[in-house]
């Protein structure tokens, strides 16, 4: 058993990255949202899925015209993100703020909201693939210069092409962030905004731009998420955004909501959880347990570490606003 | 409850009183819109076709021989709707259907209020028929076979000892699977794992399973569906793994090459209870009709809907004869159905007392290198009764 184990580690590890980082870029997308908003967008695992899709839309109308796998990605990416993040603003105009402007208090409301505009999003996707294609199950188109494989360490991993792109992709993401938080004017005005919206907009904010450019910087890391995802995993649906984003809203919780590494790292660590038990538990449990407890036992874990540690991994005590 | 009931059997009443003395209408339920579609499409013209070959017969006994087509989108909700409807029209006879048995189960028992027959060309579920429910029959084969064939055809053709089974954690995919699982163990092989999984898109934890799996599994039986193992098939191609692939009847559809890919997807078997035209001789000069007459190809549920309609119109004729030449009732219509011997395209056709066929055959197929879903190869069939209710 030990053996087995050990003989698959290294690749178990790789691969639980490469899913940990998918959940990682989705995470920023909520962790985001709520350190501005203290809203749970769980609109956002559409806004996911629709850079999923356009994606997959991308690599096929233009994957005969362009020759070099990596720049249709590029392109992919590209629109991708502009989509998602302008369906993420469209989202926010429409759906959170007018309820902010009427002053509703009651956090449920946006949430029940969100949930809404996500089955709203789903149904969307579907029409308009329905009418365009008469496809339900989108598939990504295969592209050579991507599909490329490489043996490491005697082939104790495996990993693909695609893989390197979608790690080196979301570090840049993440690296481009916390610069843009950190350092930026822009950046300055969301956390001004997250501290205390009313006194930032006293200070010359206009706090419903600076939550627009949140969404649609959020709504941009999901969609290039969802491109690289598709990439990845091949098959889309309107649906599929759904279990990805409970586990990137989770990732957010457990790195420390609000957190932008805190949701890279839960991400991270989220996507190793997942995997270890995906393939180990019938192993490790003779078979008594299968694949299909691996988010049970995940999950479970997750719950554990935030009884310990509630305000999450690098989350802070949440001070006293004064 | 008893208030609905009057009511039911008071429009029903009503609407005898109305319905037309020479119409009889045969109803149809099968998905025409949607991603089934195709699937359900072929059970409406295959009837169809049935239906207008039999007109000139039906004119001399004194009826007008009608179809009426239903589309229950693939949705047990709308399944529901649709059969009260059906049951509300006098005329309406017989029913041909349904394409999926999470419709069906639930439509029968609506059209079983009324004892309107319904004969099935595509429900596998055991329990379509495990009901007993006296109205309700099929022609095709059951799941609880299905998985022991593919067993068979492993363990005694393939020489396949150790299997790594994956389940969808469906009612089909992992009945499918238990069946399956239990068949090749009593024969004498092994199922090295025995896996679900909800996953549609991130397989990478199961192959990884599948490469440390000892024994080194030498089949991979997947019970689900084509959306499910069309990815999976192709994730694990692309890591370099060649174990060879089985699965049901939920692998028939074209679609399976296009999610997996042509080169991934080719070799794989499946076990179905529809086989192609190319299975069934009596078929061949039928297909040319409906090629004439629709533009489309005849393919296995086109051929059972239109075993399935016959049996339904014969079922009748007895009624009618039986009735002196009168509109029979629809529970005499019903008691006729389940008496029919006779030959279809597909075979021997007879109900056993669940409402089973005595027969029915099994197919094992292989996915076409080509990526065109008609050259499959047909393998082997195998006769097989139901088994008896549990």
């Amino acid at each position: 058993m030990l053996e087995q184990i050990l003989a698959l580690l290294p690749q178990v590890i790789f691969d639980g990255f490469i899913l940990g980082f998918v959940y990682a870029m989705v995470a920023l997308g909520y962790t985001m949202v709520y350190g501005v908003l203290e809203l749970i967008n769980f609109a956002h695992s559409e806004i996911f899925m629709i850079g999923a899709v356009v994606g997959v839309e991308v690599f096929r109308y233009l994957a005969p015209q362009v020759e070099s796998g990596f720049l249709l990605l590029l392109l992919a990416l590209i629109l991708g993100g502009v989509v998602a993040g302008i369906t993420a603003i469209l989202v926010e105009r429409f759906a959170y703020r007018p309820l902010r402007k009427r002053g509703t208090t009651n956090r449920l409301v946006p949430l029940i909201t969100a949930i809404g505009v996500s089955f709203i999003l789903q149904d969307l996707v579907r029409l308009i693939e329905g009418l365009w294609h008469n496809e339900f199950f989108l598939r990504m188109r295969t592209v050579e210069d991507l599909e490329g494989s490489v043996s490491l360490f005697g082939g104790a991993i495996f990993a693909q092409t695609k893989s390197f792109t979608l790690m080196g992709v979301s570090i840049l993401m993440l690296v481009g962030l916390t610069y843009l938080v950190n350092r930026t004017k822009l950046g300055v005005a969301i956390r001004a905004v997250a501290q205390d919206l009313h006194t930032a907009s006293l200070m010359g904010i206009d706090p419903d731009r600076i939550i627009s450019r949140t969404f649609l910087i959020g709504g941009s890391l999901g969609g290039v998420a969802g491109v690289l995802f598709a990439l990845q995993y091949t098959t889309i649906t309107p649906y599929v955004g759904f279990l990805p984003g409970i586990k990137a809203f989770t990732a957010a919780v457990l790195g420390g909501i609000g957190n932008i590494p805190g949701a890279m790292l839960g991400g991270l660590v989220l996507g190793q959880l997942e995997n270890f038990f995906g393939t180990y538990l019938p192993i490790l449990t003779n078979g008594n347990f299968g694949t299909e407890y691996k988010d049970v036992v995940a999950f479970l874990i997750l719950i554990f570490i935030l009884l310990v540690r509630p305000q999450g991994l690098l989350g802070q005590v949440v001070k006293e606003k004064v | 409850m008893r208030k609905i009931g009057l009511l039911v059997a008071g429009v029903a009443a009503l609407g005898m009183a109305l319905g037309q003395a020479n119409v009889i209408k045969i109803a149809t339920q099968s998905p025409l819109s949607g991603p089934q579609a195709a699937l359900g499409e072929q059970i409406k013209l295959g009837a169809e076709l049935a239906i207008e070959e039999a007109k000139a017969k039906f004119k001399a006994l004194g009826f007008d021989l009608v179809l009426v087509p239903y589309d229950d989108q693939a949705n047990p909700d709308v399944g529901v709707a649709n059969a009260n409807r059906i049951i509300n029209d006098p005329d309406i006879l017989g029913v041909v259907g349904h394409l999926n048995s999470g419709v069906a189960i639930p439509s029968s028992e609506v059209y079983a209020r009324v004892n309107l027959v319904m004969v099935s060309p595509a429900n596998t579920n055991p329990r379509v028929t495990d009901r007993r429910l006296p109205n309700v029959n099929r022609i095709c084969g059951r799941d609880d076979v299905q998985g022991p064939v593919g067993a068979e055809y492993a363990f005694n053709n393939l020489k396949v000892k150790n299997v790594f089974v994956i389940h969808d954690k469906t009612a089909y995919g992992q009945g499918l699977a238990e069946e399956f699982r239990k068949r090749l163990e009593a024969l004498g092989g092994k199922a090295v794992a025995f896996v679900g999984t909800e996953e549609t898109s991130n397989f990478v934890p199961i192959i990884n399973q599948i490469r440390a799996a000892r024994p080194v599994p030498e089949l991979i039986y997947f019970g689900g569906i084509y959306s499910q193992i069309g990815p999976f098939v192709k994730q694990l191609r692309e890591r370099g793994l060649k174990t060879r692939l089985m699965g049901g009847d939920g692998l028939d559809s074209s679609e399976f090459v296009r999610l997996a890919g042509k080169e991934n997807a080719a070799g794989t078997y499946y076990t179905t209870v529809a086989g192609p035209v190319s299975a069934f001789p009596k078929a061949k000069a039928v297909a040319q009709r409906f090629k004439q007459k629709y533009g489309k190809d005849m393919e296995g549920f086109g051929i059972y809907a239109y075993d399935s309609a016959n049996v339904i119109l014969a079922g009748l004729e007895a009624a009618i004869k039986a009735a002196g030449g009168k509109k029979p009732t629809r529970e005499q219509v019903a008691q006729a159905v389940r008496q029919v011997k006779m030959e279809g395209l597909t075979g021997t056709i007879e109900f056993d007392d669940k409402g089973d066929n005595k027969k029915a055959k099994y197919f094992v197929m292989q996915v076409a290198s080509t990526g065109n879903w008609a050259d499959n190869k047909l393998i082997r069939v195998i006769e097989m009764a139901a088994p008896g209710s549990r």
